[in-house]
């Protein structure tokens, strides 16, 4: 009995040790806006460096309480902590892809990045003020089209995501009003309008409806070939969500690494901005000093060879000054 | 306790082995509870119980929470879901015991069983791509143009109906509660003595006249019982309802309009709960959930021993 027990402990004592000189693992947890793009990238990475990235996607809430309590060795989060909370809890943060956010509308007719909308009439049905299709405001947006009398049925997320974050802050920027009832939040108290779980719910709600409009991911608006608009930008241009206007909003946006890279990108002043989107963000902590060292050769490596991927998968590759202002951050921090 | 066994080695073991196995699970639920309340502590001393449970506020970015619209959501669904289920849940137990014949008990009884073992995210999402489209389309418009006009009834079918919402939510729930309804009605409907039911067909009742005078009195807590356990059931269902309930916080008095229940604001928002008064008042609101849940167990075991001692006397 006591030579199996000892024959079994010395084999798991041999097995352990091998498998920990294998493989080194990076641990990350959080948002699971970024879990396919992280996961393609941890997939490429290991094949190269033979270093394995072990990733939660359990939600970005998840993912600041993980690094906060420094159970793993990277948070990732959709919504930017600011510098003082980054400072309470010994974190540093920085932006890794972008994605974008567009508004779907399903009336009949009407196809994908056809219907024009602004910040304006978004805040007001959101709000639920802005009742019908064939209101003034939405007519004098878009002449061409014949809007019928119909009323709108809102839909947004019930689940907390950073999405909502995204999309609510981009109201919240443009329209005092809903600064004033809503505000910018993962979950928010929604004026008006049914929840769907899931961009898969909102896109179900709205197809199902009928007159509606929503809001999803913009990969997911692609994938789907769902009926998104076109938007009204800061700069006063009508601009069609695609790569282009994406990086166009990362260019213009005025990420800085002295306040952490703490930004929504939403509203970005570029003239060919798309005015919907936001950086999902990496959270290390200032005193795990070789976990961090681990993520950002991770996050380097990504940078230099990961944006065909990134594009292949709908997200948009952060901007090379930005990579480079990221680079000095890192380098500042001492990880790098 | 049996007082032979009180030497015996192996039986000694054996017992502290099944005590140990019982008291656990008591420790587990005091453990819980204790893990509620201690994780909702904040949520408690800022809101207090009244304001907390009177509160239709549901405000992440603002921190104000009340669990009004939550728990009425829960209840609206609750019990319209029994309305539907236990008709038909009473039906299928008097086929099966007293009216099918032998070769079709044996069928209908693996059926009901089946119903209950399918997983509730499977309901969801029947529901959301089976049931809402044919809810939306064809029963509440239906029902809105036969209730329209009808005071006291009208205003339940107000609004567009999409088959997203209170009334959808609540037939799916009520499809998956009517399995335990209907089992513990066939069971106690077996408990009606067989010479009871036979002296009144001798005096030449028919099946209608033995079911409704015979065989329902003497069931009757025992059916009750029985819905009140289901009660507990729909109280806690969460993924099927998430599906197809629209998750919206508010109070509204029609049925065709979205709703959020306990369990759903839970699924929905724990996940991206950020700040602490947030994450603990979805704990307060699981906390609230667990009382419910109790006092319908404890009233529905409370009819159950009743009942059973009637029968037994």
């Amino acid at each position: 009995m006591k030579k199996i027990i000892g024959l079994v402990l010395s084999v798991a004592l041999i097995l352990s040790f091998g498998i920990a000189g294998a493989a080194e693992t990076i641990n990350g947890a959080g948002s699971s806006f970024a879990y396919p793009i992280y996961s393609a990238w941890a997939y490429d990475y290991q094949k190269v460096t033979g270093v394995r990235l072990n990733y939660q996607s359990i939600g970005s809430g998840g993912g600041i309480r993980q690094i906060t309590e420094r159970t793993v060795d990277f948070g990732a989060s959709d919504l930017p902590l600011s510098p003082a909370e980054l400072k309470k809890d010994g974190l540093i943060q920085f932006p890794a892809v972008i994605g974008g956010v567009v508004p779907i509308v399903n009336v009949p007719g009407v196809k994908p990045d056809q219907m024009r909308l602004d910040s304006q009439t978004m805040c007001r049905i959101y709000l639920g003020e802005l009742k019908y299709w064939d209101d003034p405001q939405l007519r004098a947006l878009n002449p061409a089209m014949n809007l019928p009398h119909k009323e709108i049925t809102v839909v947004h997320r019930s689940d907390g995501s950073g999405t909502t974050a995204i999309f609510t802050n981009y109201l919240d920027q443009t329209c005092p009003e809903w600064k004033k009832k809503v505000g910018t939040g993962v979950s928010v108290k929604w004026p008006v309008g049914i929840g769907g779980k899931g961009s898969e719910g909102v896109t179900n709600y709205v197809r199902r409806a009928g007159y509606s409009v929503g809001y999803v991911e913009f990969a997911y608006a692609q994938q789907n070939r769902l009926s998104y608009t076109q938007l009204k930008n800061p700069a006063g241009h009508f601009v069609s969500p695609n790569f282009l206007t994406f990086e166009n909003a990362a260019n213009t946006a005025d990420f800085e690494a002295k306040n952490d890279f703490d930004l929504m990108m939403t509203n970005a002043k570029g003239a060919n901005a798309w005015p919907i989107a936001g950086g999902t963000f990496v959270l290390l902590a200032r005193d795990k000093k070789d976990a961090s060292m681990k993520t950002v050769k991770f996050y380097d490596w990504a940078f230099k060879n990961g944006d065909n991927k990134a594009k292949e998968l709908i997200y948009v590759p952060l901007p090379a000054s930005l990579k480079n202002k990221i680079r000095a951050y890192w380098k500042a921090n001492g990880i790098y | 306790m049996p007082v032979s066994s009180r030497k015996n080695p192996v039986d000694v073991t054996f017992s502290a082995i099944t005590a140990v196995a019982s008291f656990s699970v008591i420790v587990l639920v005091v453990g819980i509870l204790y893990v509620l309340f201690s994780e909702s502590s904040l949520a408690i001393s800022k809101f207090g119980v009244w304001h907390f449970l009177s509160s239709t506020d549901w405000d992440p970015v603002r921190e104000s929470f009340g669990a009004l619209t939550n728990i009425y959501g829960t209840v609206v669904t609750t019990i319209l879901s029994l309305i539907i289920a236990i008709p038909v849940a009473i039906g299928i137990a008097i086929f099966i015991t007293e009216i099918s014949p032998n070769f079709l008990k044996g069928p209908i009884g693996v059926a009901i069983e089946l119903l209950a073992a399918i997983p509730s995210i499977i309901y969801g999402m029947w529901g959301l791509f089976a049931l809402s489209p044919i809810m939306g389309n064809y029963v509440e418009p239906f029902l809105q143009k036969m209730t329209t006009g009808i005071p006291l009834v009208a205003f339940l079918f107000q609004g567009t109906p999409m088959g997203i919402d209170i009334l959808t939510a609540s037939v799916i729930l009520s499809i998956m509660i009517i399995p335990f309804t209907a089992s513990i009605s066939r069971d106690s409907f077996n408990l009606t003595p067989p010479i009871v039911k036979e002296s009144a067909y001798a005096v030449g009742a028919t099946k209608w006249e033995v079911v409704k005078n015979v065989v329902l009195p003497y069931s009757k807590l025992g059916v009750f019982g029985g819905a009140v356990l289901s009660l507990g059931r729909a109280l806690g269902e969460t993924m099927a309802v998430a599906f197809v309930l629209g998750n919206d916080h508010k109070i509204t008095s029609s049925l065709l309009d979205a709703a959020a229940t306990i369990t759903v604001t839970l699924a929905n928002e724990f996940v991206e709960a950020d700040k602490d008064i947030y994450l603990s008042s979805l704990f307060y609101l699981a906390l609230v959930l667990f009382m419910m849940s109790f006092i319908t167990l404890a009233v529905a075991k409370f009819f159950l021993i009743r009942a059973e001692r009637r029968f037994s006397r």
